[in-house]
């Protein structure tokens, strides 16, 4: 089974990154987009079967160190089939 | 007067901040490395620069998970005196030891230069006591992730807790031109305290500014004083 982690920034936390692909979209003339947001995915394997344990598990990780919880959301996403 | 200063994978100041801490106290500091679990007590521990794990995950983040971690903690609640120099202030950010994150630079690039700082009016610490308020020191900096961000309420207060060691500040011998800050960190935030005083985070990079060669000597200054009132 797989857990997929997808982080992003919170709102109000500055994204440089985000701003400046933003631009370079506006300079390419994509103007309808007015704002970018940059994040992460963090995929995860697991051996186990247990749907349950490894959303808590997982849960866990990012708690404890996946994620900057001070400017960081995350979604855990469980993918059955590989 | 002990010390030690706490290497990881990655570090590239250690060299330069036993350089300085020798100098100054005339005694090697102890290396420590991040897997050891034990070690005597210090009255200072330091936190160098560099690129701890390569900056994966999240600066400081595989760091400040590290066996040293939790012996460091013990350290800062004997009260002993810790300091993060750069990657070493987000690895403290990143232990929670210190609060807010450093997020990437507002303008997005590596920056490196010098910058003035400034000293603020803090409660009672080892790193600010004896320096006059407004004092400066010209002192540079070397990063990518020294924006300091925190939610208002928590800047507020550091603030009104005297926490905000020092800041980014224009100066007088810096063109006008030039942004002063050079992160854009919040409330120009250069280096903040943790609550009992003891332990300092910084972005700047004193123990680079040794020694006339470097272009100027403010770092051994601020040093000096710091580890004069450690010692006490």
């Amino acid at each position: 089974m797989r857990a997929i982690v997808n982080i992003s920034l919170k709102q109000g936390v500055l994204d440089p990154q985000g701003q400046a692909i933003q631009n370079s979209l506006s300079n390419l003339g994509f103007n309808n987009c007015n704002n970018v947001r940059t994040g992460k995915q963090i995929i995860l394997d697991f051996q186990v079967d247990d749907e349950e344990q490894i959303l808590k598990e997982t849960e866990k990780m990012c708690e404890t160190l996946l994620v900057n919880t001070v400017i960081e959301n995350y979604d855990i996403e469980i993918i059955k089939e590989i | 007067m002990r010390s030690g200063v706490a290497i990881f994978p990655g570090s590239n100041c250690d060299r330069d901040i036993i350089v300085a801490l020798k100098k100054i106290t005339s005694k090697a500091p102890l290396k420590l490395w991040h897997k050891d679990t034990e070690f005597p007590n210090l009255d200072l521990i330091v936190i160098p620069g560099g690129f701890s794990f390569g900056d994966y995950l999240r600066c400081g983040a595989l760091a400040a998970r590290s066996p040293i971690v939790s012996n460091i903690k013990n350290h800062v609640s004997r009260g002993g005196s810790l300091l993060g120099i750069c990657n070493g202030f987000q690895i403290l950010i990143e232990t929670g030891i210190l609060p807010g994150s450093l997020i990437r630079n507002r303008n997005l690039l590596f920056t490196c230069k010098e910058t003035i700082l400034e000293i603020q009016n803090t409660i009672k610490s080892p790193f600010t006591e004896g320096f006059q308020i407004g004092e400066q020191f010209k002192i540079p900096v070397a990063h990518n992730e020294g924006n300091y961000f925190a939610p208002k309420p928590l800047l507020e207060e550091l603030n009104n807790e005297g926490r905000i060691a020092f800041k980014y500040v224009k100066g007088n011998n810096l063109d006008n031109n030039i942004s002063y800050n050079p992160n854009g960190s919040s409330n120009d935030i250069a280096g903040i305290l943790s609550e009992n005083g003891k332990v300092l985070g910084m972005m700047p990079h004193p123990e680079r500014a040794i020694n006339s060669l470097h272009g100027g000597t403010d770092g051994l200054r601020f040093l000096i004083k710091c580890i004069e009132n450690i010692v006490g």
